[in-house]
């Protein structure tokens, strides 16, 4: 059992002074959700934990850091919701014995909770790199020669369309076990392959940046075995399966000897530098965004104007207040010709979040957090809104589903290492 | 003489497919018994998560059935069905697991003689995959009866 004890001695719980600045800052509390980090706070320092293991309300939290940042007594609320977490996963495991389902109520069955966990299992091979291919094979449907007529007309096997969507013209150059530079793509993939009704292409993203590093002359390490960061199911309260997942990917990273990591997730980012700690053996690699990794080689990439665009920025909170980093994304923007960018009225490190974050608190709540973000987005005039995260895209791209809103809202949208991609193929 | 045989889970429709079954059994029809069935009010019902959920606890194949197109009780879930299936078959795919442990059929109430022949079929081609890579690391795998 959690210690609360302990818990509020780390995560500064004990000195909070019931201000409520957290609630009050809170996009979904300011959403009218019933949901009060103020209230997980107090009780930490007050009930015997079984009350806070059986509170619905932990699942709300978008872990997007706000509070933390406007907390006058420094309490670290999104760790201790984190905490919170893993003390209701363990008593609803405890409840439901070794078959009891573990998620929160999940929008999407929890179908990519299932996914993580089957990508923590070592006989998993997985098949992710079909990207990398230029012209994907039509996939035959296996074992379904004959009788199956009315199935195949109806359910054809996929079109490549994602791939000729394709960022980068020409073929990746990737290593698949050692090098130098280990360029960690995250789930996109799983994302576009999961999400086809939201037509999104966060693999345009991962193509951009390993077409970018193949500009400067690197051949990074796309591997195959790459496995889900684990980020998602830590952050549901599932160490377990964080765990399993963590182990597998250092030894797959330490393996390749590579020494630098670079990520276009900023979700892969934050669990590798922050929650990876414990799992390294002898040195870890250098582990950068890839807007960090641009700034770096900016001055080796020829930069052409493609058109002229206004642009504003959606600070990812795993990028920014989770990790600091306001200023790359930034300094890649202003390095590229014909792209202005526009802040947003709440940007940098009060920037509101895409509301997905962690697949356990998609509600109405989190839809309003996301109709408000984009319409902050459009009123800067911007044509694009750029982001460093494949799941902003996806949170946002959702919300612009909604039919009685969508002209309102409708923004292009599309990962930074594109935009970097496009003025490097229009020099 | 110990053969394998697979640990199949099947969705079936309460209104066509879960009859067909119902048909099968009452016309007697001989046909392998190594799946589970899961019946469902309607195929529209069964989304990626429990298609997942079945291979990661480890099924070797599942097999989603429903009405045929123009049948559904409720006139189009059998349509959301298939885009449930496409997303699920895109992830699975992504999994390295082979396509054919996955399957969709259309089988209707009065089907009886076709319900055995697809579960025959199907239970024939997922035993000739062998388990699936997923099935050795089940948690507290119950042994099939």
């Amino acid at each position: 059992m959690l210690d609360l004890t302990q818990t509020a001695k780390e995560t500064r719980a004990w000195a909070c002074y019931d201000c409520g600045k957290c609630t009050a800052t809170c996009p979904v509390a300011r959403a009218g959700a019933p949901y009060s980090p103020r209230r997980h706070v107090l009780a930490t320092n007050r009930h015997p934990p079984q009350e806070l293991a059986h509170d619905g309300s932990l699942a709300s939290c978008l872990t997007c850091r706000l509070c933390d940042a406007r907390c006058p007594a420094q309490v670290a609320y999104t760790d201790l919701v984190r905490r919170l977490r893993e003390l209701a996963h363990r008593a609803r495991s405890e409840q439901a014995g070794p078959a009891g389902e573990l998620e929160p109520e999940c929008p999407h069955g929890g179908a990519l909770q299932s996914v993580m966990r089957m990508m923590g299992k070592r006989s998993t091979q997985q098949s992710r790199l079909a990207w990398l291919a230029r012209a994907e094979p039509p996939s035959p449907v296996r074992g379904s020669a004959g009788k199956r007529s009315d199935f195949a007309a109806v359910n054809p096997p996929p079109t490549p369309s994602l791939e000729a969507k394709g960022a980068g013209s020409g073929e990746l150059k990737t290593e698949p076990e050692r090098g130098q530079v280990f360029y960690w793509t995250g789930c996109t993939m799983y994302y576009d392959a999961f999400f086809p009704e939201l037509d999104l292409a966060t693999l345009r993203g991962t193509r951009a940046a390993v077409a970018l590093m193949n500009a400067l002359g690197i051949t990074p390490i796309v591997s195959p075995n790459e496995r889900c960061c684990g980020h998602d199911l830590l952050w549901n309260g599932d160490r377990e399966n964080f765990e399993r997942l963590a182990r597998q990917n250092v030894r797959l990273v330490a393996d390749s000897g590579a020494e630098l990591l670079v990520t276009s997730c900023a979700e892969c980012l934050r669990t590798w530098k922050l929650d990876y700690v414990p799992f390294f053996a002898g040195r870890p690699p250098r582990m950068v965004h890839l807007t960090e990794f641009l700034t770096e080689n900016l001055a080796a990439l020829t930069l052409k104007p493609d058109g002229q665009r206004r642009v504003t920025f959606q600070d990812p909170c795993r990028l920014g207040r989770h990790l600091g980093l306001y200023e790359p994304p930034r300094q890649v923007l202003a390095a590229l010709p014909g792209v202005e960018l526009v802040e947003m009225r709440r940007h940098g490190p009060a920037a509101i979040c895409c509301a997905g974050g962690t697949w356990s608190n998609c509600d109405r709540f989190a839809k309003q957090v996301q109709v408000e973000r984009l319409r902050e987005a459009r009123a800067t005039g911007a044509t694009v809104l750029v982001t460093a995260c494949p799941k902003c895209q996806i949170h946002f791209r959702c919300a612009m589903n909604d039919p009685k809103l969508g002209g309102d809202i409708e923004i292009e949208l599309r990962d930074i290492a594109e935009l970097v991609a496009d003025a490097v193929r229009a020099s | 003489m110990s053969t394998w045989d697979p640990n199949i889970v099947v969705f079936a429709c309460n209104w066509c497919s879960y009859a067909g079954a119902d048909t099968a059994g009452v016309a007697r029809l001989q046909h392998q018994p190594h799946f589970r069935m899961i019946r469902v009010m309607c195929s529209g019902r069964i989304q990626p998560g429990f298609v997942l959920r079945a291979f990661e606890k480890g099924a070797d194949g599942v097999l989603v059935s429903g009405c045929h197109f123009g049948d559904c009780h409720y006139v189009f879930g059998n349509e959301r069905a298939v885009e449930q299936f496409e997303k699920t078959r895109n992830v699975v795919r992504l999994l390295g697991l082979e396509e054919g442990r996955l399957r969709l059929e259309w089988i209707s109430a009065a089907e009886g003689k076709r319900f055995a022949e697809v579960i025959d079929e199907f239970t024939d081609q997922v035993r000739a995959l062998g388990p699936s890579p997923l099935a050795g690391e089940r948690a507290g795998a119950a042994a099939h009866a």
